[in-house]
């Protein structure tokens, strides 16, 4: 599939003035669920910032149908509607565009409860490593060692891998994603919307506010997590779990720019010792060896 | 073509007429007493008999949160449950309530813990007054087969969720006879599901519900509209529905309230639910020793019957009969007292836990109430 | 029924008011490639190939990432008057 900017859609699915901080990592990613399923997606957003983002009433900020939905509701809310569409027939994907708190935390029951009924909707996570909507407390998805404001000291428990969770579920399609490769993240949309069940996409959001960097470097800071290997992409399809690139450089760890170099622009990581740092370059190097055992064991399409 | 008549327990009742009513998607939880509803809307989806999406949910939570969404993409959804389920489903239930989806929900009430007690008790219900539900209870199981069908249809004119309330083994697992209409006459009765009630959400139409308002005032009349002034609309879709299934299927039930014996009575006696039998006979019995007694039966607790319970201050004693517990009495006694001035209310609990109250039971209180040997608020256990 | 919302841009208000740095793009430097069209989140960058950029300071809330994914430091991001 060729994937030409200038052939992309023009349309702004993310409408000027909404009410997201400036530089935030996760409208590039409404941006680019705009292009794929624009027309043809119903979002159901529980709270979090993209309940805030859209913007005050009777104003939308993102030009897509979009139900507001309880904080942990928004995989059975959407699984209500696919079923309903799907009785009624209407065509269209049910989508949940949900963050990392209301995924991997309180809304963790109804995503597992989807997924195992392999209900018929695209789920995505956008992930930015903590409730960033009420202020930055620590989630489940928030790396170890980070600041936020209840792990003042650094954040004791490692991350929740959430993606690998969904593909242990044996759905159909679970893919990780980040906003610093648009063109990687636009392809999963796409794949996702051609498969008939359970979808889930892990999409990486840095956040300025919440990991303390300048703006600016919200593309550099989700690109350098990829190229340090602290985000690996990669996606479970029917069955075959197969990394992405340029991820498939990143498996030699010669090749992975140091950690340093990711962590050293946040400020949430800025009290870590070389000592610490070193710890979560192991971990990292144990998250790959997992990736690579679970690419190994699952190398085809079933 | 023809009414059937069978003998069916309360709970196959509401699974049959939720199965007539042609619901679009069903999701619930199980939880005793109510699991032989979702056991046999099962079997009717899996033999074929039901076109029905059936989604197995993992929690009650989510049974509110699939039937919420598919109404508000214009289905027609139903769920049940009872109990500790309404509480674990009571965020959504509000939710729900708030943005006018039409789903029908049938509550076996049943005792709230701890300790666990899987008897007969009308708190769960009632804790659904406040979010804007219409709630109603049924004192038969002929009357769980009709309040459960003419709900799609009052849900859906009145644009509000709608609970029907079973008494958990009382009527839930106690078999009477039931008519069923043909469902030709059912088709009839129920209009189409529109599926711009609430909203016509569409892929390809971009319109948003429930972000922030810019103007808390929004929020703030929107909810008069829909907590308060939906409500009183409802009472005229409720006469209506009854009115018109009297006409195509042959049975009334007098709209919001049913009045028993009321004519020439001094004093009456209020009460909702399947007990309700009982306290007839009591009223029976007593007329039969010439105590001037009749009796209120409370249809739809939501939306309050106000006009019918104001009539009630032309008696000398109405005694209000709760089946459930609060801090300041038992809830229909404080509503029935607050739309009354001049009559003296005697507000009794009773049979909560599950505890035994029958028609003997009535027989003594009643008494007890008229012949004034009762406080205000009076606990029976 | 239901108090609803429409997609309108200053559904936060006129938010180039919170910038306190303007993108300010050098065209004959541009490649027209359209990266900062592609990761601007305000969706303030028009884009039409050939014919480069332009942006809505209306919105432009000043985040810089059009500066920064900028392959030929195109963008230059200056002080608003009064900073």
């Amino acid at each position: 599939m060729s994937f030409r900017l200038d052939q992309l859609p023009k349309k702004k699915y993310v409408v000027p003035g909404n009410a997201a901080c400036a530089g935030c990592g996760m409208m590039i990613g409404l941006k680019v669920l705009g292009m794929v399923l624009g027309e043809e997606a119903v979002l159901s957003i529980p709270a979090s910032c993209a309940s805030v983002v859209q913007g005050l009433a009777p104003k939308s900020g993102v030009a897509m149908p979009i139900l507001n939905v309880p904080f942990a509701s928004a995989a059975a809310v959407a699984t209500g509607i696919a079923e309903a569409y799907r009785m009624l027939g209407v065509k269209g994907h049910a989508v949940v565009w949900a963050g990392d708190g209301g995924t991997a935390d309180i809304g963790f029951a109804t995503l597992s409860g989807a997924a195992e009924r392999n209900s018929n909707i695209i789920y995505i996570m956008y992930d930015n490593e903590a409730y960033m909507n009420t202020g930055i407390q620590r989630s489940s998805s928030t790396p170890r060692g980070a600041w936020t404001a209840t792990t003042p000291v650094g954040k004791r428990e490692r991350k929740k891998d959430v993606a690998l969770l969904m593909a242990m579920h044996g759905v159909p399609y679970a893919a990780t994603a980040s906003i610093a490769y648009p063109q990687d993240f636009y392809r999963k949309l796409k794949r996702a919307s051609e498969i008939e069940g359970f979808k889930f996409i892990h999409l990486h959001v840095p956040c300025p506010p919440g990991w303390r960097y300048d703006p600016a470097k919200t593309v550099e800071i989700a690109k350098l997590a990829v190229e340090t290997g602290a985000w690996i992409l990669w996606e479970y399809d029917n069955g075959q779990l197969k990394l992405n690139p340029p991820s498939t450089i990143y498996v030699d760890k010669t090749k992975r720019k140091p950690l340093k170099e990711y962590l050293k622009l946040q400020g949430r990581f800025a009290h870590l010792t070389d000592d610490d740092i070193k710890i979560l370059e192991e971990e990292i190097e144990t998250k790959w060896q997992t990736v690579l055992a679970l690419a190994k064991a699952f190398p085809q399409r079933l | 073509m023809t009414v059937q008549k069978t003998a069916l327990t309360g709970n196959y009742a509401v699974a049959y007429a939720a199965k007539m009513a042609r619901p679009h998607v069903i999701a619930a939880y199980p939880i005793t007493p109510q699991t032989s509803i979702v056991e046999k809307l099962a079997e009717f989806v899996e033999k074929g008999e039901l076109n029905a999406r059936f989604v197995n949910v993992e929690s009650e939570f989510a049974a509110m949160s699939v039937v919420y969404g598919a109404a508000m993409a214009g289905a027609r959804a139903f769920t049940a449950t009872s109990s500790h389920g309404l509480l674990y489903m009571y965020e959504a239930a509000w939710w729900t309530a708030l943005s006018r989806a039409p789903v029908v929900m049938a509550v076996v009430t049943r005792t709230v813990g701890p300790p666990w007690n899987i008897h007969v008790e009308h708190n769960d219900i009632l804790t659904l007054r406040d979010a804007g539900w219409i709630i109603a209870m049924a004192e038969t199981v002929q009357e769980t087969f009709d309040l459960t069908l003419q709900a799609f249809r009052i849900a859906e004119s009145a644009a509000l969720p709608m609970a029907v309330g079973v008494d958990g083994f009382v009527l839930s697992h106690s078999t009477e006879p039931v008519e069923m209409p043909p469902q030709e006459v059912v088709d009839k009765y129920l209009p189409p599901r529109r599926p711009d009630v609430p909203i016509l959400f569409r892929p390809g139409k971009p319109v948003t519900f429930g972000n922030l308002p810019s103007d808390n005032r929004i929020h703030a009349r929107h909810k008069i509209v829909t907590v308060y002034e939906a409500q009183q609309e409802a009472k005229k879709v409720i006469i209506k529905a009854d009115e018109e299934y009297g006409k195509l299927v042959g049975r009334r039930y007098g709209g919001l309230v049913e009045w028993y014996r009321a004519e020439d009575a001094k004093h009456m006696v209020v009460c909702a639910g399947a007990w309700c039998s009982d306290a007839k006979h009591a009223v029976d019995s007593l007329r039969s020793r010439g105590v001037p007694v009749g009796l209120m039966r409370i249809r739809f607790i939501r939306p309050f019957p106000r006009e019918e319970v104001a009539k009630l201050d032309q008696y000398e004693t109405v005694v209000v009969y709760d089946r459930d517990i609060t801090p300041v009495g038992g809830v229909l006694g404080l509503e029935v007292k607050a739309a009354l001035s001049r009559a003296r209310v005697v507000n009794i609990i009773a049979g909560i836990a599950g505890v035994d109250f029958d028609s003997r039971h009535f027989y003594e209180t009643i008494q007890n109430a008229v012949e004034e040997r009762y406080k205000e608020l009076e606990f029976v256990v | 029924m239901l108090p609803l919302s429409i997609p309108a841009p200053a559904s936060a208000g006129i938010t180039g008011t919170w910038r306190t740095y303007k993108p300010v793009a050098n065209l004959q430097k541009c490649i027209d490639c359209g990266l900062c069209w592609l990761y601007c989140p305000e969706s303030v960058i028009d884009w039409e190939k050939g014919h480069k950029i332009q942006i809505d300071y209306m919105y432009c809330k000043g985040c810089g990432i059009c500066a920064d994914v900028c392959p030929v430091k195109a963008i230059d991001m200056m002080p608003e008057e009064g900073v």
